[in-house]
């Protein structure tokens, strides 16, 4: 299993958002900001059927990259920037409570206020059936400090699917 | 769609730096933030990033994103926005320069993320289409049972059926004519009438379009959007209606044949509103007609046929009480249409509220709530109706944040919720206070011969 640097990992484990490009059926980029939750092994993000199209963009072209960009959205001692390559895959075989058994308690500790909401399911039925998309890195940059203005150092994590 | 100016103008003021994502020579998205300005000529202009494994490619569209949100730790997070931009690079000066040929995005202070969620409905069902036939399976949204029935039936609306129906009852046992089982009966049989008809008002709206053109549905209007979100098909609907019809009506037979047919007046005029609220041809709602259909179902009808199935014969008085109470819940539709404007219009639902500018619909609203109250004084003083029932005109308190909520949050569908919530309280505790009065009376009655005139 591909290990993610230290600092990348303590950026997703803190980071609030994230930008989640896909590849549409043109095969050009589409970037989503989302949550990136993380279990020290793959990344998770999860996606609401409201917002669906770059779950259809996935299943089309499964590459994707993920930044984490934004200072205020994280909380690490020293800032950096870091993007992940990957591969991802879409679950969906049960949009009801599929993503509450796997990704809610990560998603909980970064918003905890998701609990409040999910209270009132009845009032949101559509935005809680939720596909979860699976990420696997297989490469990575950092930018220590966040400059991107200095070459980022880069991680081979694993052998390039073709 | 192409980005205005104005949008590219205000990336600086909005978001403190862009993330460029373009496809890699291994066929792999890419993305990199970087630090941006915009120039004189409203060009994107993004500094330089170093590294050769991560250089944006020029003459390739890639995909320029701003991002904002703002934590909230403990909670979340708010202010979210965020812009896409799409177009080609090109170095010049150092810096990359992007001719943004089209753009999307979502700033949460422009428009609600419920709002936002609506407009995905239309993703959200094909997406459920597309995972039912790569699954074999039919794949639908679900809810729980008990929360299932009570958003396709609306049940918190019920109140709007207990105020007239209670009514009715406290004026026939005034009137020494009271039953417990009759009145509970009576209460059921206008329940079912009234939920048959929450029922029957969505699957009309949903074959008319108004619902799916209305996109900022509150908790109080634009119907439990249950066959638009495939959590209830339309059959499935339409059989809840007809079944909650059937008991409704069939009680309501029987009460007749054993109180008195003289019940199917009232009977009859109520189920045809019901019916007719929203069912072609008479469409009463489309016609503007709908706060008068509702204001008479929900006020005089459900109050005399109450009193009816007690006391076996018409009187003023229940009719009379059951004027301000129609009136209220007339306001009660009346205001939730403010929100529904655009969808019912789209739809050609032709509601007061589409019908009359802002300044008319508060007008009416304030006039419709000073003769609901003058009439209640009237009466009351004037012994139509029991004096303690004066009582109600305390509620008129709650008139007013909703009076100020229509001036400062008329297009503003959620800043305008709490007020609606205000609304039905005001139907409500006038409706409660109005009973309250007549229990006072008969209280009053039962524990003298000859009360004071204040208490009678």
């Amino acid at each position: 299993m591909p290990l993610l640097p230290e600092p990348i990992e303590a950026l997703l484990e803190t980071a609030l958002v994230s930008e989640l490009t896909v590849l549409d059926s043109r095969d050009r980029p589409v970037t989503h900001p989302l949550i990136p939750l993380y279990d020290g092994e793959l990344i998770y993000l999860t996606s609401s059927v409201l917002f669906s199209k770059k779950l259809e963009h996935i299943k089309g072209n499964s590459r994707v990259s993920l930044s984490i960009s934004d200072p205020n959205a994280v909380q690490v001692e020293r800032f950096a920037r870091a993007t992940i390559q990957g591969d991802a895959t879409v679950d969906d075989s049960d949009l009801h409570s599929g993503w509450e058994e796997r990704v809610l308690p990560l998603w909980r500790k970064k918003e905890p206020v998701i609990d409040m909401f999910l209270g009132k399911r009845v009032a949101l039925p559509l935005f809680f059936e939720r596909a979860i998309i699976e990420m696997r890195p297989r490469r990575a940059f950092l930018w220590e400090d966040g400059r991107t203005d200095r070459p980022p150092q880069v991680f081979e994590l694993v052998e390039a699917v073709r | 769609m192409k980005p205005s100016p104005e949008l590219l103008r205000g990336l600086p003021d909005r978001f403190e730096h862009a993330v460029i994502a373009f496809v890699d020579a291994d066929g792999y998205p890419l993305s990199v933030a970087t630090g941006f300005r915009v120039d004189e000529r409203g060009v994107v202009v993004l500094d330089a990033v170093a590294g050769d494994e991560v250089q944006p490619p020029e003459g390739e569209e890639v995909n320029v994103v701003f991002s904002h949100i703002r934590p909230q730790p403990g909670v979340g997070y708010d202010e979210r926005r965020y812009v896409s931009l799409w177009g080609e690079l090109r170095r010049s000066n150092g810096h990359l320069e992007l001719a943004s040929r089209r753009e999307q995005h979502w700033d949460e202070e422009e428009m609600t993320f419920f709002e936002l969620s609506e407009r995905g409905v239309p993703q959200a069902r094909r997406y459920f289409e597309q995972v039912s036939s790569e699954t074999g399976r039919d794949v639908r949204p679900r809810l729980s049972l008990g929360w299932l029935f009570l958003r396709t039936t609306r049940l918190p609306f019920l109140s709007a059926t207990f105020v007239p129906v209670l009514l009715g009852i406290a004026v026939a046992a005034l009137h020494d004519s009271f039953s417990w089982w009759l009145a509970a009966i009576t209460l059921v049989a206008a329940a079912c009438v009234h939920l048959a008809l929450n029922v029957a008002n969505d699957i009309f709206d949903t074959l008319s379009g108004a619902d799916e053109a209305n996109v900022n549905p509150t908790q109080f209007s634009g119907g439990s959007r249950v066959i638009l979100y495939g959590l209830v098909r339309l059959r499935s609907m339409v059989l809840l209606s007809l079944g909650l019809y059937a008991v409704g009506i069939g009680i309501g037979i029987a009460l007749a044949a054993t109180r008195g047919w003289s019940l199917l007046w009232v009977g009859v005029a109520g189920a045809l509103i019901s019916v007719f609220y929203t069912a072609p041809p008479l469409r009463l709602v489309h016609r503007g007609l709908g706060e008068i259909a509702v204001g008479l179902g929900f006020g005089p009808i459900m109050t005399l046929g109450a009193y009816f199935v007690l006391a076996r014969e018409y009187a003023l008085e229940p009719l009379l009480v059951s004027l301000p109470v129609g009136i209220l819940i007339a306001l009660i539709l009346y205001v939730n249409e403010v929100p529904d404007r655009p969808g019912d219009a789209a739809a050609g639902k032709r509601t007061l509220p589409v019908r009359l500018s802002k300044e008319g619909v508060i007008r009416g609203y304030e006039l419709a709530v000073a003769v609901t109250f003058a009439l209640i004084a009237v009466f009351a003083v004037s012994g139509l109706i029991v004096r303690p029932a004066i009582i109600a005109l305390a509620a008129l308190v709650l008139a007013l944040p909703v009076r100020r909520a229509l001036r400062e949050s008329y297009e503003n569908p959620y800043a305008l919720m709490p007020a609606m919530g205000k609304n039905i309280q005001l139907h409500l505790v006038t409706g409660l206070l109005l009973v309250a009065g007549y229990v006072t009376a008969i209280i009053a009655d039962a524990v003298s011969d000859d009360p004071p005139s204040f208490l009678s």
